[in-house]
């Protein structure tokens, strides 16, 4: 089966100049990405898998070799074309959510497309109820962030990670900001959202939550080490059942 | 904000201040009679003292003859006289002057003429004992609203018979009150009060405001041909129109004004400064902000876009209010202090343009800062 390529990354290096030190982040790395993936970018601290996030998210650019997202090459574009690329291609979740304090759920979820000329006020508004329905929080579209828990909050970002329709979202510790049972909700939702078809690469330090993913690649100090399909891939919606269920939820 | 609402509200305010006391200056000045030119004895000082020495003794009534004999472009002229002292009436007395002229006088000085009459010809040549009063005097000396005409009144213990009241005038821009006078023939006052043979002062009318440059140039000749003077720096009179006076008036008038609004501009700037600071704050505490819009599509240019847009919304709206302070504190003054006080169009359009160009100016650097922020970097800031 042919899947469309979604991240194809190839002989990637990253160089950073620290005064007269030169890091060397990413020593060549090659990855392939397809449609519907649900991968797991696994490393510690200065492995390079923060460095490959900020790669793959078009908030920087490789030193050399090649990344091309969905067909298209970054190496040539310029930083208004890679904040065009961003804004059609890329979903972005954060481990601190990164929502507007003082703005609706609503209005949050809008602003991937404020910045998209060719959609309208009105569809603009369609695509966010839309979102915020698949992600389960459609009631609470006019609440702020303050008046929302953290897995709400990281519900939201999620639906704004999917209204411009992305090719691939990429999540960035996307549960570390949750305690376990929230941190499993997100995960369902995320399992979900993969099986409608999405594909999602998530930037993780836990194993545990790694195994709830279909692919793991494991980075040390800038090199992939070890690359594999999860067997027995767990599912959080089970995980879910069998945790204590919290007190002010009988 | 705070900075650009008392900014413009003072510019406003002292704008308008100094405009409307223009304004009533110029109405003052001209409500006198803009023909009006008249000497006054003493020398001429370089940039000095605008009065001329009265206690000079070089003005005569030949002169004033001579000059309504041979200049062409004066109309109408009056010797003037005046002394200060105690008129007195029954058992009030009242300080005040006596002034000496002759008939021309009220149409020179534009003074009218509310009841009675003005003193004639004959009168003049007769040294009649006779007066015309203005309000002031009557309130003092008859009670207000009484009709004097008839009555004697004494005036450095001589008396004089009252035939005519004159017009009110109210304060002129000096704050002297102009309705605070004796008016009698000049003979009157030089013989019998003074006892003088000169005169203090030529009031004349030129014969149009277009033709009191040239009305001047021929009195001064006649003066200096009669006190033998060649060089006009030796000039021992002082030539005066009313043109002059309000041209004076008006540029010290537009300095001074000038000078407030460059003061009250100058809490303006520091407005300014108080937005580039604001927003320089604003920039910061939203860094993670703006590495977020950078993340999901915002450009550089969309960002400079939208800081730079708050920066000029900031200012405006301080402009609007200061606008809107400014022109209740003017009138507010005005009333209180008795001065007049006019906003003008100028001054509201200047303010407005100016706040919208300090909020573009003042917000561009942290505007500019904020768009060329490292997305990386911003969205890591704590």
């Amino acid at each position: 089966m042919n899947k469309r390529s979604i991240i194809e990354v190839s002989q990637l290096r990253k160089d950073f100049h620290v005064g007269d030190v030169t890091v060397h982040a990413l020593k060549g790395v090659n990855i392939d990405i397809h449609e519907g993936d649900f991968v797991a970018i696994m490393g510690t601290s200065g492995s390079g898998k923060s460095t490959m996030l900020n790669i793959l998210g078009c908030l920087d650019k490789p030193t050399s070799g090649d990344y091309k997202l969905d067909g298209v090459s970054v190496a040539d574009l310029n930083k208004n074309q890679l904040a065009e690329l961003r804004n059609q291609k890329l979903g972005f979740v954060f481990q601190s959510y990164n929502l507007l304090s003082r703005t609706t759920a609503l209005e949050n979820v809008e602003l991937p497309l404020f910045y998209n000329p060719k959609v309208k006020a009105k569809e603009r508004r369609e695509r966010a109820i839309n979102a915020l329905e698949a992600v389960g929080l459609a009631d609470r579209m006019h609440h702020t962030p303050n008046q929302l828990s953290g897995g709400q909050q990281q519900r939201v970002a999620i639906a704004r990670s999917l209204v411009n329709d992305p090719v691939v979202i990429l999540a960035d510790e996307a549960t570390g900001n949750l305690d376990t049972r929230t941190s499993y909700e997100i995960m369902d939702l995320f399992q979900k959202l993969n099986e409608r078809g999405k594909t999602i690469v998530f930037v993780t330090h836990e194993p545990d939550i790694a195994r709830l993913t279909s692919r793991n690649i494991v980075f040390r100090d800038g090199h992939v080490i070890r690359e594999s399909y999860v067997a027995d891939q767990l599912i959080a919606a089970d995980i879910l059942n069998t945790l204590p269920v919290e007190v002010d939820q009988l | 904000m705070l900075g650009i609402i008392i900014g413009v509200a003072s510019v406003i305010a002292m704008l308008a201040i100094g405009q409307g006391s223009k304004k009533s200056i110029q109405g003052q000045m001209s409500s006198m009679g803009s023909n009006l030119v008249f000497v006054m004895p003493g020398s001429q000082q370089k940039g000095g003292a605008m009065m001329g020495n009265s206690n000079a003794q070089t003005l005569t009534l030949a002169d004033a003859e001579a000059i309504q004999k041979q200049c062409e472009n004066i109309t109408a002229v009056s010797p003037e006289v005046r002394s200060s002292g105690q008129a007195v009436f029954g058992n009030k007395n009242w300080p005040t002057s006596i002034y000496g002229s002759n008939e021309d006088y009220l149409s020179i000085k534009k003074i009218d003429v509310k009841s009675g009459r003005m003193f004639t010809d004959k009168e003049i040549k007769s040294m009649a004992k006779v007066c015309l009063v203005g309000e002031t005097v009557i309130e003092n000396l008859f009670g207000k609203g009484a009709d004097p005409i008839g009555q004697t009144i004494r005036y450095k213990n001589i008396p004089f018979k009252v035939i005519g009241v004159l017009s009110e005038k109210g304060d002129n821009s000096f704050g002297q009150d102009q309705d605070d006078l004796l008016l009698a023939p000049y003979t009157t006052v030089q013989k019998r009060i003074l006892a003088i043979e000169h005169i203090q002062a030529i009031y004349t009318s030129a014969a149009s405001e277009e033709k009191t440059t040239e009305a001047i140039a021929e009195l001064e000749t006649v003066l200096r041909a009669r006190h033998k003077i060649t060089n006009p720096d030796d000039d021992d009179f002082r030539v005066m129109s009313q043109s002059e006076l309000v041209k004076t008036f008006t540029s010290i008038s537009d300095i001074l004004t000038a000078l407030l609004g460059a003061i009250s501009g100058i809490s303006l700037l520091v407005g300014g400064i108080g937005i580039m600071n604001i927003m320089y704050v604003s920039v910061t505490e939203r860094t993670r902000e703006i590495g977020l819009r950078m993340s999901i599509g915002g450009k550089g240019k969309d960002i400079l876009m939208q800081f730079l847009i708050e920066s000029i919304m900031l200012s405006v709206l301080g402009g609007l209010i200061g606008i809107l302070l400014g022109y209740l504190a003017a009138a507010g003054v005005g009333s209180i202090m008795g001065w007049p006080v006019e906003i003008t169009t100028n001054s509201v359009v200047l303010s407005f343009l100016v706040c919208s160009a300090i909020g573009i100016f003042f917000g561009w650097y942290p505007a500019r800062k904020a768009s060329n922020l490292n997305p990386i970097d911003a969205l890591r800031y704590e």
